[in-house]
C-alpha cells in the first residue's frame, strides 16, 4: 500500500504527520511512502530528506490524494480534502467525530475509511499510538516555556550577591498528561508547583512529579467516578465546583504563574479561573490557558492569542502548542501513526487488513465502507484507570458527649479494676502479715518495692536492645553468687562442694554475660 | 567487717544495677550502663566476701577464677547468631546454682536442728557463717525458711531443665517442633499438684527426701514445658526462663535474708516478665497460651490461596535494585541461620552509596530472642538508625519501591490479617505486600518453622528468589551498579 502525507493546509499549522524516519519504518512494514512537496518544511524536515529515505515527493495535494492509498494528516480534513478522498481510501488524523458529525457524513458517504487517533482508545495496548497523550505532553512543556516567556522573574529561588530572589509559584489546574507534564518542566525550572485535579486518585502522580496536591475538604459521594470515564475527567457537582472555586480565590493572589489544563470529553471546558480570580493576581503573573481551542479554563481567555489585563497578567490562549514545537510533535505524532499502520498491517506485508474485531481498531475507526461506525461499542478491555476503590465502613464519629461518658466509662472500669487488684493484694499481704515474722516482712517490703522498680525501668528499655538486656539481666541474676558465697564458709564439706560448684557457675555467668552484653553494645553504630 | 559496711555496700550495688537496666533506654547510655552493672556485681562480689557470714574465701576466689575464665572464653569466641543459644545456656546455669544453694540451706538445717536436739552447746557456739545464722533463728523462721528454700529449688530447678532444653531447641540439638507427651498439661498439672503435697509435707518435717522428689518434679515440670512450646514462640520462651532465673535468685535472696539478692532477682524477674509480656503482645497472643504450647489451635479450615509462586533471577532482582529509589529490608531467622548479615550490610552500603533509601523493618519476635536482628545487623555494622520498629515503618511501605525479605515468614504473612481462621489471626505483622514489588528470599518452597502457608508468596507483586541467603545476596553484590 502507499502512505501518503499531504502538507496541513490549517492555518498556522506547522506539524507534518509523516517523517523521514517514520518513512524508513514504514517501508519495513512492506509500505511505500509519498509526501506533497514542502509538507515537511515548517517542522524542519526537507525534501531532500524524504528523497534520501526513500519517499517519492509529488508536487500537488491532488496528485498525492491520487497516488496515495492511506492518507495520514495531523488534523482533520477540510471541505476539498474530502472532495478529494475516493472510495476505498483510508485516511488516518485527528477527527473529533463528536464535534464534526456533518464532516463525518460526508467522509463517509465518500466511501472512504477514517480512523480518528483521537478515537484510540485508553488501554495500555494502544498508549504506542495515543497521539493525544504525546501531544498534551508536548503542550505541558510548552505551556511552561510560554508562561517563562511572559513571566519577568526566575523559576527558582537564588540568593545572589544582587539579592534575594524569590521562587516562582505556579499552580497546575488539571493533571492529565498536559498537567503532569507542566508540573514536570516547572519543578525542574525550579519552581514551586502545586496542582490541582478532581480526581483524588491523581495526588500520588501529582506528588510524584515532585508538586504538593491541593486538597480539598469534601465527601467522597460528591465525586465522579473516574474510573467510569475511561480515565478522563467527568462533570463535577454544582456543591463540589463551589468548594473548589472557593480554593482557587484563596489561592489566586500568591500565585505567579496559572496553568489550566481541565477538559472534559465531549464538552466546553469548565469555567475555573474567574475573571474575579484574575483580578486578584500580582501584576506580572500569566496565566496560560491550554483548554483555550475548547472555550479556555480562564474566563478572559481569548483563543489563540495572548493578552494582558488591566491589572497586568498575561493571559495566553494559544491553541497550536504542539505546532509551536513542530519538529518535535511531528517525529512523535509520526511515530503514533507508524504504531497505528503497524497495528493495521499485523504480517507486514504492505496490506492493510482493517479488523474491526480489534479493540483499538475498531474504536478509533470512525467511518468504514460507507457507513458511520461512531460511536464505536464500549472496548471489551476495560479502561487503564484504577478501579474506584471500595467504600471503607465508615465509623461513626462520636459526639463530645459520647465521647466523656466513654471516657467516664474507661476511667471507672480502671479505677475499679485498680482498687480490686490493691484490695484483693492487699488483704492477702495483711493476711501473711499476721502469720509470718518480722524479719520476713522486712524482706518482703524490699521485695515488692524492687518489682516496682523493675517494671517502671524496664518499660523504657528500648525494642532494639531487648538482646543486650536479656543478656545483662542474666549477668546479674548471677548475683546468686552472694547466696553460695555466705554458705561456703559452712563445715559441713557437702555444703563447701555445693555452694563452690553455685559459685563456679555463677562466675560463668557473671564473666559471660558481662562480657557478651559489651561485644553487643559495642557494635551498635550509627550512620 | 561490720554489718553496716556491707549493707551500705548492697545499697550502692543495688542502685548501680537499676542505673544499669535503665541506661538501656538508648543505644549510646547502654554502653555506660553495662558498665554500671559490672561495678554493681564487683562490688557485692567483694562486700559479701569481706562481709559478716562469709568464709573459705580464698577457695571462693579461685572458683570465680575458673568460672570467670570460662564464661570470658565463652563470651569472645560465641558467634552473633548463637546469641539466642548461649543466653539460655546461662540461664540454666542460675537455675542449677539456685537448687545447689537451696541444698545447702536444707542441709545446714538439719545439722542446726541435730545439734539443738542433742542440745550440744559447745558445737553450736562452734558454728560459724550461714549455720549461725540458721542457728540463731526461731521456730517460726525457720517455718519460713522452709517455705523459701522449697520455693527457690523448685523455680531453680524449673529454670535449670526447662534452659537446658531452649538451649537445646535453639541449638539444633532437640528437635524445634512443639512436642508433649501423651497427657500433655494434665501431666505438668499433676506434677505441680505433687509439689504442693510435698511442699505441706516437708513443712510438717518429712525431711529431705521431700525436697529432692520435688526437685525431680519440678525438673520433668520445666522439661516438658518448653518441650511443649515450639516454633516463633522461642523468643517468649527465652525471656520467660530469664523471668524465672530472677524469681530463684528472690527466692534464695529470702531463704538467706540477702535484701541485695532479692532487690536484684526481683529487677530481673519483672524484666523479664515485661520482656514476655511485649513478645506475647507483638503476636497476638495471651501469655497463657504461649506456654500452654505452639501453635495449631485453628478454628477452621485455612483460606485458599489463589496464584503460585514466582521465581525470579539474581539479574532480575539486581535490575529492581537499581531502578528503585527506596528500599525496606525485612531480616528474618533465615537470615542470621545463613550467617548473611554481613552480605545484607553490604548490599545495605552499596545501594545508599547510589543515594537510594534503605531502611530495615523489624518484627518484635523476629529471630530466635528479643531484638535478635538488631545485634545481628549491629554486628554487621548496619548504622541503628535505619534499623526501625514494626510501628515506625508499618506505614511507609505504600510508598517503598521494593521490599526485601530476607528468611522471615510468619513476620510478614498476609493471613494473619485477612484470614480469620488462620492460627496467627490478628498477629501484628509487616504489612511488606503494599510495597510496589516484593522480593522473598528463601531456601525453597516450604512452610518453614511454623508450617503456615503464607499467601505473600503467592501474591502478584511477590517473586521468589530462591536459595542460601548469604549466596543469593553474594551473587547480587556484583550486579548492583
Amino acid at each position: 500500500m502507499k502512505i501518503g502525507a499531504p502538507a496541513e493546509i490549517f492555518e498556522g499549522e506547522a506539524r507534518v504527520a509523516m517523517t523521514p524516519d517514520s518513512a524508513l519504518q514504514l517501508q519495513k512494514l512492506g509500505h511505500s511512502c509519498v509526501i506533497e512537496a514542502g509538507a515537511g518544511h515548517r517542522a524542519g524536515f526537507s525534501d531532500a530528506a524524504y528523497q534520501a529515505a526513500g519517499v517519492e515527493v509529488v508536487k500537488t495535494a491532488a496528485a498525492l490524494f491520487k497516488a496515495a492509498d492511506v492518507v495520514v494528516k495531523v488534523r482533520g480534513p477540510e471541505d476539498k480534502e474530502v472532495k478529494l478522498l475516493r472510495e476505498g481510501q483510508t485516511l488516518i488524523s485527528f477527527f473529533w467525530p463528536a464535534q464534526n458529525e456533518a464532516l463525518l457524513k460526508a467522509v463517509a458517504a465518500k466511501g472512504a475509511t477514517v480512523i480518528a487517533m483521537d478515537m484510540v482508545p485508553r488501554i495500555s495496548r494502544a498508549q504506542k499510538m495515543d497521539a493525544l497523550s504525546s501531544m498534551a505532553n508536548i503542550a505541558g512543556y510548552r505551556a511552561v516555556i510560554e508562561a517563562g516567556s511572559n513571566f519577568g522573574r526566575f523559576f527558582t529561588g537564588q540568593v545572589t550577591a544582587a539579592g534575594k530572589v524569590p521562587p516562582a509559584k505556579v499552580l497546575v489546574v488539571g493533571a492529565g498528561v498536559a498537567g503532569l507534564a507542566a508540573i514536570g518542566t516547572a519543578t525542574s525550572l525550579g519552581a514551586i508547583v502545586n496542582a490541582f485535579d478532581v480526581r483524588p486518585e491523581v495526588a500520588e502522580q501529582i506528588e510524584s512529579m515532585g508538586a504538593s496536591f491541593v486538597y480539598l475538604e469534601f465527601d467522597a459521594s460528591e465525586l465522579p467516578d473516574g474510573a467510569a470515564t475511561g480515565g478522563y475527567a467527568a462533570p463535577s457537582t454544582p456543591a463540589f465546583q463551589a468548594k473548589q472555586l472557593a480554593k482557587f480565590r484563596e489561592l489566586a493572589p500568591e500565585m505567579d504563574i496559572v496553568i489550566t489544563t481541565a477538559l472534559i470529553p465531549g464538552r466546553p471546558a469548565p469555567k475555573l479561573w474567574t475573571a474575579e480570580m484574575v483580578g486578584m493576581m500580582k501584576p506580572g503573573s500569566v496565566i496560560v490557558d491550554l483548554a483555550a481551542e475548547r472555550g479556555g479554563n480562564c474566563d478572559l481567555t481569548v483563543p489563540d492569542q495572548k493578552i494582558v489585563t488591566d491589572n497586568g497578567v498575561t493571559i495566553v490562549g494559544y491553541t497550536d502548542f504542539p505546532s509551536r514545537m513542530a519538529a518535535q510533535s511531528s517525529t512523535l505524532y509520526s511515530n503514533n501513526i507508524r504504531h497505528m499502520l503497524a497495528d493495521l498491517t499485523p504480517k507486514k506485508d504492505g496490506e492493510i487488513n482493517q479488523n474491526m474485531e480489534d479493540d483499538v481498531i475498531r474504536g478509533a475507526t470512525v467511518a468504514h465502507a460507507g457507513a458511520v461506525t461512531f460511536p464505536p461499542p464500549p472496548p471489551k478491555i476495560a479502561a487503564i484507570a484504577a478501579a474506584k476503590p471500595k467504600p471503607k465502613p465508615k465509623v461513626k464519629d462520636l459526639t463530645p458527649a459520647e465521647m466523656r461518658a466513654k471516657e467516664v466509662a474507661a476511667f471507672q472500669t480502671q479505677t475499679r479494676n485498680q482498687v480490686g487488684l490493691l484490695a484483693i493484694g492487699g488483704g492477702l499481704i495483711l493476711l501473711a502479715g499476721l502469720y509470718t515474722p518480722a524479719s520476713f516482712m522486712q524482706h518482703f517490703v524490699v521485695f515488692v518495692l524492687a518489682c516496682f522498680v523493675g517494671f517502671q525501668v524496664i518499660w523504657n528499655v528500648s525494642h532494639s536492645l531487648h538482646t543486650p538486656l536479656m543478656a545483662i539481666t542474666n549477668a546479674i541474676s548471677s548475683i546468686i553468687i552472694l547466696g553460695a558465697l555466705l554458705q561456703v564458709g559452712s563445715g559441713n564439706y557437702l555444703v563447701i562442694l555445693l555452694a563452690s560448684l553455685a559459685i563456679l557457675m555463677a562466675g560463668i555467668n557473671i564473666f559471660g554475660g558481662f562480657m557478651v552484653t559489651r561485644r553487643m553494645l559495642a557494635m551498635f553504630q550509627k550512620s | 567487717m561490720e554489718y553496716g559496711f556491707t549493707t551500705a555496700a548492697y545499697v550502692v550495688a543495688a542502685v548501680l544495677f537499676i542505673l544499669s537496666l535503665g541506661g538501656l533506654s538508648g543505644q549510646e547510655s547502654a554502653k555506660r550502663a553495662v558498665w554500671y552493672g559490672i561495678a554493681g556485681m564487683a562490688l557485692a562480689v567483694l562486700a559479701t566476701l569481706v562481709g559478716p557470714g562469709a568464709g573459705n574465701w580464698f577457695g571462693s576466689l579461685i572458683m570465680i577464677g575458673i568460672g570467670g575464665g570460662i564464661g570470658w572464653v565463652v563470651a569472645q569466641r560465641v558467634q552473633m547468631t548463637e546469641m539466642p543459644q548461649l543466653v539460655a545456656a546461662m540461664h540454666s546455669l542460675v537455675g542449677l546454682a539456685a537448687v545447689f544453694i537451696g541444698f545447702n540451706s536444707e542441709i545446714e538445717m538439719v545439722r542446726v536442728a541435730a545439734l539443738h536436739a542433742a542440745n550440744d552447746a559447745d558445737a553450736l557456739a562452734a558454728l560459724k557463717g550461714f549455720a549461725l545464722k540458721v542457728a540463731q533463728k526461731s521456730a517460726l523462721e525457720i517455718d519460713i525458711l522452709k517455705i523459701e528454700v522449697f520455693l527457690g529449688v523448685f523455680i531453680g530447678a524449673v529454670t535449670f531443665t526447662g534452659s537446658v532444653i531452649a538451649y537445646g531447641k535453639l541449638a539444633g540439638k532437640v528437635d524445634g517442633k512443639a512436642t508433649k507427651l501423651p497427657g500433655g498439661h494434665m501431666l505438668n498439672a499433676g506434677a505441680a499438684a505433687l509439689s504442693l503435697i510435698l511442699l505441706v509435707m516437708y513443712f510438717n518435717g518429712a525431711g529431705p527426701w521431700a525436697l529432692i522428689v520435688m526437685t525431680l518434679l519440678a525438673g520433668f515440670i520445666g522439661y516438658h514445658l518448653i518441650m511443649g512450646i515450639g516454633g516463633a514462640d522461642m523468643p517468649v520462651v527465652v525471656s520467660m526462663l530469664n523471668s524465672y532465673s530472677g524469681w530463684a535468685a528472690a527466692a534464695i535472696g529470702f531463704s538467706l535474708s540477702n535484701d541485695l539478692l532479692i532487690v536484684v532477682g526481683a529487677l530481673v524477674g519483672s524484666s523479664g516478665a515485661i520482656l514476655s509480656y511485649i513478645m506475647c503482645k507483638a503476636m497476638n497472643r495471651s501469655f497463657v497460651s504461649v506456654i500452654l504450647g505452639g501453635f495449631g489451635n485453628t478454628t477452621g479450615p485455612a483460606m485458599e490461596i489463589a496464584g503460585e509462586q514466582v521465581a525470579i533471577d539474581t539479574e532480575g532482582v539486581a535490575a529492581a535494585l537499581n531502578d528503585a529509589d527506596s528500599i525496606i529490608i525485612i531480616p528474618g531467622y533465615g537470615m542470621a541461620v545463613a550467617q548473611a548479615q554481613q552480605s545484607v550490610s553490604e548490599l545495605t552500603r552499596k545501594l545508599r552509596a547510589r543515594g537510594k533509601t534503605v531502611r530495615f523493618a523489624i518484627h518484635p519476635v523476629a529471630g530466635r530472642l528479643p531484638g535478635h536482628m538488631n545485634v545481628l545487623l549491629a554486628e554487621a555494622k548496619v548504622p541503628y538508625d535505619i534499623v526501625l520498629e514494626m510501628d515506625e515503618i508499618n506505614d511507609d511501605f505504600p510508598s517503598t519501591d521494593v521490599a526485601i525479605v530476607i528468611g522471615s515468614n510468619d513476620i510478614v504473612n498476609p493471613a494473619a490479617q485477612e484470614d480469620p481462621n488462620s492460627p496467627i489471626a490478628g498477629m501484628p505483622v509487616l504489612e511488606c505486600w503494599k510495597a510496589k514489588q516484593v522480593f522473598v528470599s528463601k531456601r525453597g518452597q516450604g512452610t518453614g518453622y511454623s508450617g503456615i502457608e503464607n499467601p505473600l508468596f503467592f501474591k502478584e507483586n511477590t517473586r521468589m528468589f530462591y536459595g542460601d541467603a548469604k549466596k543469593s545476596l553474594d551473587a547480587l553484590l556484583p550486579l548492583i551498579d
